[in-house]
């Protein structure tokens, strides 16, 4: 067994909520509420979840955008939280993030020159006069051509300003990627484009990836495995085959069952969850999914339930299962 | 949320949509058509899912129904739009405010940017009723309750006084779709209702849906993107591309037997949750939407088109009819067998 690349451990992050006149600490959104998992070299795990359920902040924390408020997160062998700025800098060169919005993400007043070429500027990678090129070859890369180096990215479609990011998160050769929603905001016929570049990739320069989504059919897809988040917390953890052959967690299977499949007549069996997520500055004692709960008792309440094995490699946070 | 093909109607359609065309002046020289030619009729009771990317013409076909064009800028230049056999293209500002909220119901994507911050839920339901139903004032509350029970939000009566803020987001799509139905329209327009929320509460608003469907027997226009929601949804598909409708049939007859290529390409190249094929490589449609103001000559659809010829690069298809129920924009559709690339 090789070991994990990347290991969180007991991971949180909690966003502190300031009030009254002194502005002093009233509360806190636990955005992050003690997470645990592995990601091995060349897996592409999956973070799934609706909104509010955190996933986003655990990919922003893992890279340190985010400063976490506990845990750790070890990325090949090393405490990346502990690190000092010169030293993050190292492993910022083998982490890098796809985020969700190819407008937001993109400065207007850059070029694609400037964008792809100030990575390898700041990382010190290889001889400036070579930047151009080496731009340009990651272009071809993504589908895109030498041609776009000179434009701004305002002069591109969605899809295309989501393969510049790409090429920006490829530019300094990462051994990690968290990608982060990054074909929710395409249409689509281009999602299924961004999709099959990405796979391309990865197997191409072995590369090893977070993907976070929401859409649980891009995640079957391109996943090997598959964290399920829910306000905060990790509710189940399994293969992507087995997930969604055997949901555990009653979370999982509510979620499943909620997505419109693309059949008409197909029409499952479907468990509709009663009410909303809760906020998560005041999540439920004990699971926190147990407000929403179709099999819900007076001990879910009490006990916060741990992951517990339910089959190979299969971990669920339920104290109903067996 | 039934998928029985609709039988060919006695009934005159409730909404009759002909050749319509929008136009958009963009400057004092150039303009673009948004609409191009879109033909369609819906029925009482049953649901029409207009489905097509962004660009594609399907939310300005329903603010050119609802008469809600940008003013000064977006017009309807030709053909009808017919509401129980009424022309209301030419209708003015006041007697389409009429129809609007009492005659046709709409629901937009972002809740929070169609409800009005700064009066509570209750008022604006009960703006509406009062000015189309001349309710009293206490009257329109209690009515306002009441629309907010059907909806199933919990404890009606304290939640009426709420802002829009107080509320989560699922709520306040309910609190919207209250609103829409508080004078039992007889049509719903929702645009993309469902985009913006999370998939289990995509199921409560769905299911809430049917249901007042099933209950009040409204006609339902529902504009999406999302093929599993269309499929879970509709009666009849209309398949827009680049402003033109390339595609109509029933719901069960599109999913199973897509007879334009690009229908067949979207379908080929969504993920399918828990399929045995969900493993493979997508087929993805290759290219971008074009801009409506440059519209490749021929069939529009023919520079990302698998099957595209010569012939696709010369003049426009036109809608051709394949059955009663099914019309097909493509020069080829006769000799095309798209089932068999699909099950390759």
């Amino acid at each position: 067994m090789t070991a994990p690349l990347l290991e969180v451990d007991k991971l949180r992050k909690y966003f502190p909520i300031h009030g009254g006149v002194l502005q002093r600490v009233v509360n806190n959104v636990k955005a992050v509420d003690d997470i645990s998992f592995g990601i091995n070299p060349g897996e592409v795990v999956g973070l799934v979840g609706e909104s509010g359920s955190g996933k986003t902040t655990v990919g922003r924390t893992i890279l340190r955008l985010e400063q976490a408020t506990g845990g750790t997160v070890r990325f090949g062998g090393t405490d990346v939280m502990g690190l000092n700025a010169a030293d993050m800098r190292s492993y910022r060169k083998r982490m890098q993030i796809i985020f969700q919005d190819p407008y937001a993400s993109l400065n207007p007043r850059e070029k694609v020159r400037e964008v792809l070429t100030h990575p390898l500027r700041l990382h010190k990678i290889g001889d400036p006069s070579e930047h151009e090129d080496r731009a340009a070859t990651l272009l071809e890369k993504v589908g895109l051509s030498r041609d776009h180096l000179a434009r701004f990215p305002h002069e591109f479609s969605g899809g295309q300003r989501q393969r510049i990011g790409i090429a920006r998160a490829l530019a300094v050769e990462p051994e990690f990627i968290v990608a982060d929603e990054p074909v929710s905001a395409l249409d689509v016929s281009i999602q299924a484009q961004v999709i099959n570049l990405l796979e391309d990739l990865k197997n191409d320069l072995d590369l090893t990836m977070l993907f976070i989504a929401h859409d649980l059919g891009v995640v079957e897809h391109i996943c090997d495995r598959v964290i399920v988040m829910y306000l905060g917390r990790v509710m189940e953890i399994a293969s992507a085959a087995d997930l969604y052959a055997r949901p555990n967690h009653p979370y999982t299977k509510a979620l499943l069952s909620a997505v419109p499949i693309p059949e008409p007549g197909r029409r499952r069996k479907r468990m509709v969850l009663k009410g909303d997520i809760p906020s998560p500055i005041n999540p439920p004692s004990g699971c926190v999914f147990r407000t929403r709960c179709p099999i819900a008792t007076a001990d879910c309440a009490k006990i916060v339930p741990e992951l517990k094995p339910v089959g190979d490699g299969h971990t669920s946070a339920c104290i109903h299962t067996t | 949320m039934q998928h029985e093909e609709t039988p060919p109607s006695q009934e005159p359609p409730l909404l009759e949509v002909r050749d319509l065309q929008t136009t958009f002046d963009l400057t004092k020289t150039l303009s673009i058509c948004a609409v191009d030619g879109v033909s369609f009729d819906v029925h009482a009771g049953q649901t029409l899912a207009i489905v097509g990317e962004s660009g594609s013409g399907k939310s300005v076909t329903s603010l050119s129904i609802m008469g809600l064009l940008p003013k000064d800028v977006g017009r309807v230049s030709g053909g009808s739009i017919k509401l129980a056999g009424r022309e209301i293209t030419q209708l003015s500002d006041a007697e389409m405010r009429e129809i609007r909220g009492k005659e046709i119901g709409m629901i937009f994507q972002e809740p929070m940017t169609s409800l009005n911050p700064v009066h509570t839920v209750g008022q604006q339901i009960a703006e509406m009723v009062i000015r189309h139903e001349n309710l009293s004032k206490s009257k329109a509350r209690t009515r306002a309750i009441e629309m907010l029970e059907l909806v199933g939000i919990p404890e009606p009566a304290r939640r009426v006084d709420n802002y829009p803020h107080e509320m989560s987001g699922g709520m306040r799509q309910r609190a919207m779709i209250a609103m829409a139905l508080s004078c039992e329209p007889r049509i719903l327009i929702a645009d993309e209702p469902t985009t913006a929320l999370d998939v289990t509460i995509q199921a409560q608003m769905l299911e809430l849906m049917h249901d007042l469907q099933q209950k009040l027997g409204m006609a339902i226009i529902f504009i999406t993107h999302d093929l599993g929601v269309v499929a879970e949804v509709a009666d009849r598909v209309v398949v827009m591309y680049a402003a033109q409708v390339v595609e109509t049939a029933g719901v069960e007859d599109i999913f199973r037997n897509p007879r334009m290529p690009y229908t067949a390409g979207l379908m080929n190249s969504i993920p399918r949750l828990g399929s045995s094929i969900n493993k493979q490589r997508l087929q993805a449609i290759p290219g971008t939407v074009p801009a409506l103001t440059s519209l490749p000559a021929g069939c529009r659809f023919h520079p990302r088109c698998a099957f595209a010829t010569d012939i696709c690069k010369g003049a426009a298809p036109q809608l051709e009819k394949a059955s009663e129920s099914h019309m097909i924009r493509c020069a080829r559709w006769r000799e095309l067998d798209l089932n068999e690339r699909q099950a390759s």
